[in-house]
């Protein structure tokens, strides 16, 4: 008869491994849950229709948060004007053109790693610098946008080569057998197939970049606009700097405080939505691809 | 002695330090089937894809010698490899249909050679699906995604793909080693069927498949070329030793 007794340890080990997996899953859905508990129960009391489509009044303790929300709409769409054309170009430059071995390509592929480690607020003094400064832009639309389009950049260009590596091989070659050349064959087979893969980083770095304080604080945002930004080199407002305005600026923070967490669950609103058609995106890509 | 379309003179391929390829002399017949048969790694595929320059894509290839093919060298500078392979078709291992529709996956050769009358484009579709024996199996859902269709099919298409630009030489890789043995009939029908039009090379490891449908046969050992001859000689009358003890299967 076999005996049971070695094997209950192994199982009692086993249990103990799985109860720790268990909980720091549920610790980690915990934080989350938190975090959105006391944002959206701090903040939903003040918004309202007026909170959504009306300007801040009486030194931002009354009105709404209209000119931000349109503010954040337009740098995030600037900065994928920028990073969309720069970030595809690149990533088809390094994955299908470059030879993979060779050391300018290596040294390039590190720079866009290391791109992707340099805190925002280095991009934020590097736009200042560059574009408010020296090509006199201004603090305006067009500085903040270069400045987070070049922000993004390296997460562009890392998803888009992670898009075209996933095309199989086999389409490129039959593409070529049939006399294409490589341009036609990226063209018409690699950028069609990988391009729901595209999207879901392009989105995934707008919910990034619709999020970041640091980098438009000294190249584009303003606490206060008087009229909502009429051209590329007029200053806006955006969702992330008016909450620190809120919280940072004015002499009345019992009232301003509210409205900071409402402006915070429209932000996380507006980044979750965001996400939610990336994956949206990704689920219909698997859908459509079977290779 | 058949007309010859298409003429491989001291042939040697280099892959870096390696030679792949050592001093192949054949000359392809037009309108027959050509088998290239050997065991693995002995450069069948090497050999083939040196006729329509897909070896160019790989990284460090030195190709030495010449093909000639319609009067000229397909190495020589002055030569588009793009048009080599306009002219020279290929149909590969696995099938790879593109992730379009049935419709356009034939259609592509002739979009990308500028074709735009919706109109010949549509009878051209038509007509290769029909010679790839595919239409009566897809006429009634040309929109619908070619991954619907069965490994077999989807190796019908790809021919089809193949001959809608008219080549006039097809290269194909192993086309039914994918397959069961159903699709396999059905496609080697099919290449017998296209030899009207088409003259084909055709890579095997397959004995029986370079003995049921080629006419000559080409015998590859470590890079070289053992012996040519039709395929019914070949198989019944080898004349090397090495061809003998590779179809009586001492090795392989």
């Amino acid at each position: 008869m076999i005996k049971e007794e070695s094997l209950k340890k192994r199982y009692l080990v086993q249990n103990i491994w799985f109860t720790i997996f268990w909980l720091s899953m549920v610790l980690i859905a915990a934080v989350l849950g938190l975090i959105l508990y006391f944002i959206l129960s701090r903040g939903i009391k003040v918004i309202n229709w007026e909170f959504l489509t009306a300007a801040p009044r009486r030194g931002m303790t009354e009105g709404g948060i209209f000119p931000a929300i349109v503010g954040t709409f337009y740098l995030v769409l600037g900065s994928v004007v920028v990073s969309l054309p720069l970030g595809v170009f690149s990533a088809i430059y390094l994955t299908e053109y470059a030879s993979p071995g060779h050391p300018i390509v290596r040294a390039i592929r590190t720079a866009i790693h290391c791109l992707a480690g340099v805190p925002s607020v280095v991009f934020g003094l590097f736009g200042l610098a560059v574009f408010v400064k020296i090509f006199g832009f201004g603090v305006s639309l067009l500085s903040g946008a270069l400045t987070l389009g070049i922000m993004s950049l390296p997460v562009v260009i890392t998803s888009v080569e992670e898009a075209l590596k996933t095309v199989p091989l086999s389409f490129r070659e039959a593409s070529l057998a049939l006399g294409a050349n490589k341009w036609t064959t990226i063209w018409r087979v690699v950028l069609p197939s990988s391009l729901p893969g595209i999207l879901t980083g392009l989105i995934l770095a707008v919910g990034r970049v619709a999020g970041e304080t640091a980098p438009i604080m000294f190249t584009a945002a303003v606490f206060y606009a008087r009229r909502l930004p009429q051209s590329l080199f007029d200053p806006v407002m955006a969702l992330p700097y008016h909450i620190y305005g809120l919280m940072t600026e004015g002499t009345r923070p019992d009232k301003q405080i509210p409205l900071a967490y409402g402006t915070a669950v429209v932000l996380i609103l507006l980044v979750v939505a965001i996400d939610f058609i990336a994956i949206y995106l990704r689920g219909r890509a698997r859908r459509a691809r079977k290779w | 002695m058949e007309e010859i379309k298409l003429q491989i003179k001291d042939l040697n391929v280099f892959f870096g330090e390696k030679q792949v390829l050592h001093q192949i002399n054949l000359n392809i017949p037009a309108n027959k089937v050509t088998a290239i048969i050997g065991p693995s790694g002995c450069g069948k595929s090497t050999l083939l894809r040196s006729i329509n320059r897909m070896n160019d894509f790989l990284e460090d290839v030195r190709v030495e010698g010449e093909i000639i093919f319609d009067g000229s060298n397909i190495y020589d500078e002055s030569v588009d490899p793009v048009v080599v392979r306009r002219r020279i078709g290929m149909v590969f291992q696995v099938p790879n249909p593109f992730p379009k529709s049935i419709f356009e996956n034939v259609a592509y050769g002739l979009r990308i050679q500028g074709w735009k009358d919706k109109k010949a484009i549509e009878e051209q579709v038509v007509k290769s699906l029909q010679a790839a024996a595919l239409w009566d199996e897809v006429k009634d859902r040309l929109h619908s995604s070619a991954f619907d269709l069965s490994g077999g099919q989807r190796q019908r298409l790809c021919i089809a793909r193949a001959i809608a630009v008219e080549p006039e030489i097809l290269l194909m890789d192993e086309p039914a080693s994918a397959l069961d043995p159903i699709a396999t009939a059905r496609v080697e029908e099919l290449i017998r069927s296209l030899i009207e039009k088409y003259t084909i090379v055709l890579v095997t490891h397959n004995m029986q498949e370079a003995a049921r449908t080629s006419d000559y046969t080409a015998f590859l050992l470590l890079g070289r070329l053992i012996e040519f001859g039709l395929t019914n000689q070949i198989f019944t009358n080898p004349q090397k030793k090495e061809t003998e003890d590779y179809l009586t299967g001492r090795f392989g």
